[in-house]
């Protein structure tokens, strides 16, 4: 790792502060993939702001139907989460699945998807729902928050500190790992929300994740798993790697969507 | 033999220290003035140096020198070496291309060393590496087993034209051509042995002390064989005399071969400590040991089995090219030849076996021994061959077995090896009950009902363990002897030492060979005490690897200890006034047989140490040393049978049942043994399932960490049901034969047999990832 | 060079480190408990695994500075002095370690999953809750039978005190 300088934000001002005073800073989250990158040398932040530490950040909270997720929240907090699990078990069980018990101690929502990894979880979660990604200048929805591979909506300095999202009707989420990182190989979303049906795609796309219209529509017409039968998932626009070529990611993707349906009941 | 003595399933002495993170790894060493180095290696897969500038490294913060392979060359440290010579079939030597432990002009694979960085931290060290400018001039690559040796491909070595190492033959040729024109049938095969990185969970690490003023070195290192370390860097690189280097392997974090060799680090470490005068430790990162550790297997072969009429195995003929990386790692050769072809002849009668192999360069990690080391990819050709017959001819693969079972012994087998003892069928039964065979098709049945196809597959392995018998090995190339030593060292109050030269890095020597000494004295298991892994303690040893700890190490304490029982019973015959053929040891006494007289065990001690009383002439003390070089190999033997169910939609394989007949000879300790099963079981699912060493075209490696080369975790795995058939092993005085190799022999063919079964497509190769699975099923259907 | 307070193993400890420092080299090297090991660099095998304030984390990503204030249980101070703590009683018991190097990341793992699920642990779920260790000597089946016969003993404990 190279040298680097630590400061710990008290509170979402604080932060934004430090950052604005450090162009080559980063936030600081749970840390479990900027740590890492740094340690491989391929991150050289000048400054870390570490949000770990600002209490209103922290916590999932639950009014009527609508979710709101602190940024800093980790996964292992939004899996157990019985008030979230009576009206949307699926965020959980997606949450109860990235990396590892450990990781998601420290893991949080807001650093995953300001990462915006193409296997990670979350990104299909709050694509599928679409959920608002609430940042500490203005809300962005999901459809226009993921933008490419480990790109995002967040413009330099912007800090997301919560992302909210109504309850769907129902939803599911099935993931197919990836035998050595246990990343999402394919991961699956699907949602059927008061906007209509939402499927979200990570684990496969070569820009990350995406959504599935042929799917939305089957499924809109009709919720179930033989809706997806007859559907081709084109493997053009894939990623093709050493564990999975576009052609079976393609596969994958199809059984994943039949099968979040289905756990979705 | 009572509950601490042989047979006994004792937990582990050594335990505590572990659970309570009192472990002392190389890593946790720290001594005064202690540095940090960084190795700086080469990123290209094959490129000529042309120049190193380490100026502005050298003036970083931090940084205590920067050296190199010019430096390290003209202080006379010598080449690495492979210690087994292998002669071409046309008698000439192989071509050994030079391996400097510093790279001078040329680097031949990713990860190559070239130069290491001294510095008060790592972090400094490496930032001062990133500021040594390299020139690199690069040059074509080649990476594959099966192209190396074509016209036209890249040159690694000037020794070694085409890139063949040897050209290497074993058994009848003639003989096998003979029986495979007149076969009745003849099953043809490629077989695949993938490439894998060992992955002991510690990383390799090091740290060289030179002490100026006794000028002598201590080496700290990862090593599965501290004596041999020594030996080689001694005689060979040149490092330093026997007598003033000590070599010290303290607790280490598996091994599973790859930590048999000695690699340049050691040497460099130790060469740096005296040119900068500071102690210096290197400890491997997860990629460096990706990049650096020896990979194992990366054997492509051609096979052809013949039959009579009668279904009875007529001669087996095998092609095989195999993989030894950039430089011919310690052993190297012996593990594709002696290691591997002496054991083509598996469970079965074959009257005639023809092996040829070539053994390549190319531009990768060097490939040598790693769990099973030969016997593996010898089990997995004959275990897919058969397995493929029995399909071919329409019988079922256990009764194609069956007919070809040998059956008496010792048998003499056309591939050198005499087989002393063993009862194939009875492994064989076991497993197929164990795994209720008989009521698989109706197990099938119901997963095809559920969308699921289910698939079953048997493996019978045979291996030679108890490495080795010193000149028979020395007839065939070994540059050392394979014998072992140990010194039972009993103390004035009666408690022991048992030094040996076996080194425990997991597999419970402290225990087991506690047990040996507690069996045969009655002693309590914690008066006794095993000491291994220092050069200074232990006066001489060839380490641990081919599962040879229990037959050849804990043979040679059986020895030391028959001549410390002698003298006591001398010493106690003459304090008892009895005779001495009439004193037996029991229960921590000796006494006279026929009487009620005895003496604790501490008091003849105590009286061999004061020495006031001892018989005319005998010298005082109670110690005695033993050198134990086997008879013969042995052969343990067994039967793995797995079942699988796979998911036709995704191509996962879920391993329904795993169950493993061992016949292992006597058992020390059952507890250790069955966890010695289930390790190797799970590093051959792996083999088999998830693990594959990948280089692209160019000889990159591109599973260069946990993110890309897939270890088995608990969830991959399921609980195994493990069996034991005994038929002792004749040439050795416990009846062992050795089990740490055993699981990771057996378990993948019997894998790849079950895949195939359920998928109905035979062309499918290791490791069988949910893809491979997934696009083999499609392209059956 | 910045000053780094913890509490490990009940006791109050500081440092200077640089802050790139990862927590496991200042458990190891400043406060010379090596015990916590490194297996990896990709945050996958499990073999440096603390408890922060009562929660198990991989001590190899997580800076030290970052855990500054916590409270720091590593495998040290499961157990009082010569003791062994139910867990690392049970690993001995069934053989669930071997070379010993990922063992303390296994047991603090362990622990911290019968804190969470003890008294519900199945084979499956232990199986999953290993999911961020790797072990590659004992191929798991001690530990799953390790960690099951603690969660049994345990759970028994906890009945036996109500």
């Amino acid at each position: 790792m190279y040298a680097t300088s630590y400061h710990r934000a008290s509170s979402v001002e604080d932060a934004v502060k430090l950052k604005s005073a450090h162009d080559e800073g980063k936030y600081l989250s749970g840390g479990m993939t900027l740590i890492s990158t740094m340690k491989q040398r391929l991150a050289a932040p000048s400054d870390l702001i570490d949000l770990r530490h600002i209490p209103s950040l922290r916590g999932v909270r639950i009014e009527g139907r609508k979710v709101t997720i602190g940024a800093a929240t980790p996964h292992a907090d939004v899996a157990a989460s019985r008030e979230l699990a009576a009206i949307c078990p699926a965020l959980c069980q997606l949450a109860g699945h990235i990396g590892d018990p450990h990781v998601r101690h420290m893991g949080t929502i807001g650093g995953s998807i300001a990462n915006n990894d193409p296997a990670a979880d979350y990104p299909a979660g709050v694509l599928g729902l679409g959920a608002t990604v609430v940042t500490d200048r203005r809300s962005i929805s999901a459809d226009d928050f993921f933008t490419g591979l480990f790109e995002t909506a967040l413009a330099e300095g912007e800090m997301v500190t919560a992302v909210t999202f109504e309850a769907p009707e129902k939803a599911g989420y099935a993931k197919f790992n990836n035998p050595a990182s246990r990343f999402a190989m394919t991961g699956v979303f699907v949602a059927k929300t008061a906007g209509g049906v939402r499927v979200a795609v990570t684990g496969a796309g070569s820009s990350g994740v995406f959504r599935h219209s042929g799917f939305e529509q089957a499924l809109a017409g009709n919720w179930s798993a033989d809706a997806l039968s007859n559907i081709t998932v084109d493997s053009s626009g894939l990623m093709s790697d050493l564990h999975a070529n576009a052609e079976y990611r393609a596969n994958l993707v199809k059984v994943m969507a039949r099968r979040a349906v289905a756990s979705a009941g | 033999m009572g509950v601490e003595g042989i047979g006994a399933r004792v937990t582990r002495k050594e335990d505590k220290r572990f659970l309570t993170g009192k472990g002392r790894y190389t890593d946790d060493m720290t001594v005064p003035g202690m540095k940090y180095a960084y190795f700086i290696r080469s990123p290209h897969a094959h490129a000529r140096v042309k120049g190193i500038d380490a100026s502005a490294a050298r003036s970083m913060p931090g940084v205590i020198d920067v050296l190199d392979g010019k430096q390290l060359q003209a202080d006379g440290i010598g080449n690495l070496i492979c210690g087994w010579m292998i002669h071409s079939k046309d008698g000439s030597p192989m071509k050994m291309g030079a391996w400097r432990p510093l790279a001078v002009d040329t680097v031949r694979y990713v990860g190559d060393a070239i130069a290491i960085v001294v510095a008060d931290s790592l972090g400094e060290a490496r930032d001062a590496a990133e500021a040594v400018v390299i020139d690199y001039e690069p040059l074509p690559a080649v990476t594959e087993t099966a192209v190396a040796m074509a016209a036209g491909a890249p040159q690694l070595h000037p020794e070694a034209p085409n890139n063949l190492i040897f050209d290497w033959q074993l058994g009848d040729g003639d003989a096998a051509d003979r029986a495979i024109a007149s076969a009745a049938h003849v099953t043809e095969i490629e077989i695949h042995n993938n490439r894998l990185s060992p992955n002991p969970m510690e990383p390799r690490a090091t740290l060289g002390i030179y002490d100026g003023a006794e000028d002598h070195y201590t080496c700290y290192t990862t090593s599965q064989n501290p004596h041999v370390a020594r030996l080689v860097m001694s005689a060979f690189y040149n490092v330093a005399p026997e007598n003033k280097l000590r070599v010290i392997a303290p607790d280490v974090g598996g091994g599973f071969g790859s930590k048999i060799y000695i690699y340049p680090e050691e040497i460099v470490c130790l060469w740096a400590s005296r040119k900068t005068g500071v102690p210096v430790k290197w400890t491997a990162d997860r990629t460096e040991a990706f990049l650096t550790d020896a990979h194992g297997r990366d054997h492509v072969s051609k096979v052809k089995m013949a039959f009579d009429a009668d279904n009875h195995i007529t001669a087996l003929k095998v092609d095989t090219i195999a993989n030894l990386g950039a430089y011919m790692s310690l052993f190297s050769s012996a593990v594709p030849t002696y290691l591997y072809a002496t054991l083509l002849s598996g469970q079965y009668a074959i009257p005639a076996i023809h092996a040829n192999v070539r053994t390549v360069y190319t531009n990768t990690v060097p490939v040598d021994a790693y769990r099973g080391a030969g016997r593996p990819e010898a089990t997995y050709l004959l275990e897919r061959t058969i397995e493929t017959a029995a399909r071919e001819l329409g019988i079922s693969p256990a009764e194609l077995r069956r007919k070809n079972f040998i059956r008496t012994f010792p048998y003499q087998t056309p591939v050198i090896m005499n087989y002393d003892a063993g009862d194939y069928e009875a492994s064989l039964n076991a497993a197929m009950q164990a795994a209720d065979w008989a009521g698989f098709e109706a197990r099938r049945a119901t997963s095809e009902a559920n969308g699921k196809k289910r698939g079953i597959g048997m493996s019978c392995y045979i291996e030679a363990c108890g490495i080795a018998p010193s000149a028979a090995v020395g007839s065939l190339g070994a540059g050392v002897g394979l014998w072992e030593s140990a010194e039972v060292r009993v103390n004035a109050v009666g408690t022991i030492e048992v030094l040996t030269g076996s080194h425990s890095h997991g597999q419970g020597h402290e225990t087991t060979f506690a047990q040996l000494v507690a069996g045969r004295l009655g002693v309590p298991i914690e008066s006794i005490n095993i000491v291994h892994g220092d050069t200074d303690k232990v006066q001489m040893g060839m380490g641990t690897y081919g599962s040879r700890s229990g037959a050849v190490g804990m043979s040679a304490v059986v020895k030391a200890l028959e001549k410390v029982e002698a003298k006591a019973k001398k010493i106690a015959a003459h304090l008892m006034e009895a005779a001495e053929e009439d004193i037996v040891i029991e229960n921590g006494e000796l006494k006279v047989a026929g009487t009620d007289k005895a003496l604790p065990w501490f008091q003849v001690a105590l009286a061999a140490y004061t020495a006031h009383n001892l018989p005319s002439g005998m010298e005082p003390g109670l110690k005695e040393t033993a050198f134990y070089d086997p008879a013969n190999f042995t052969f343990p033997a067994g039967c793995y049978v797995a079942e699988v169910e796979i998911d036709p939609e995704t191509g996962e394989t879920d391993i329904v049942q795993f169950v493993a007949a061992d016949d292992f000879g006597n058992i020390i300790n059952p507890l250790i043994v069955e966890g010695q099963v289930h390790g190797g079981i799970a590093q051959g699912i792996g083999q088999a399932l998830l693990e594959n060493v990948q280089y692209d075209a160019n000889g990159q490696l591109l599973t260069a960490s946990y993110m890309d080369y897939a270890m088995p975790r608990a969830d991959d795995l399921p609980s195994f049901k493990l069996s034991h058939q005994n038929t002792p092993c004749p040439s050795n005085p416990l009846g062992i034969k050795g089990c740490g190799e055993a699981g990771a022999i057996g378990s993948p063919p019997a894998l790849i047999n079950a895949i195939t079964d359920a998928i109905g497509n035979n062309g499918l190769t290791m490791p069988a990832t949910p893809m491979k699975v997934w696009q083999a099923l499609h392209a059956a259907h | 060079m910045t000053k780094v307070t913890l509490t490990v193993n009940g006791r109050a400890m500081s440092g200077e480190c640089e802050d790139r420092t990862l927590l496991v080299n200042f458990i190891r090297e400043k406060l010379g408990l090596t015990g916590t090991h490194v297996g990896c660099d990709t945050t996958q095998c499990g073999a440096c695994v603390v408890h922060m304030d009562g929660r198990s984390v991989k001590s190899c990503s997580i800076l030290a500075v970052q855990a500054s204030g916590s409270t720091i249980t590593t495998i040290e101070g499961l157990a009082g002095q010569g003791e062994l703590h139910p867990v690392q009683a049970a690993f001995k018991e069934h053989h669930g370690l071997q070379c010993g190097f990922c063992t303390p990341g296994m047991v603090m793992t362990a622990v911290d999953m019968i804190n969470r699920e003890g008294g519900s642990l199945t084979e499956e779920k232990v199986r999953a809750g290993l999911e961020g260790n790797i072990c590659r000597c004992t191929g798991y089946h001690n530990i799953v039978k390790a960690i099951l016969a603690a969660d049994a003993e345990m759970a028994g404990g906890r009945q036996a005190a109500e």
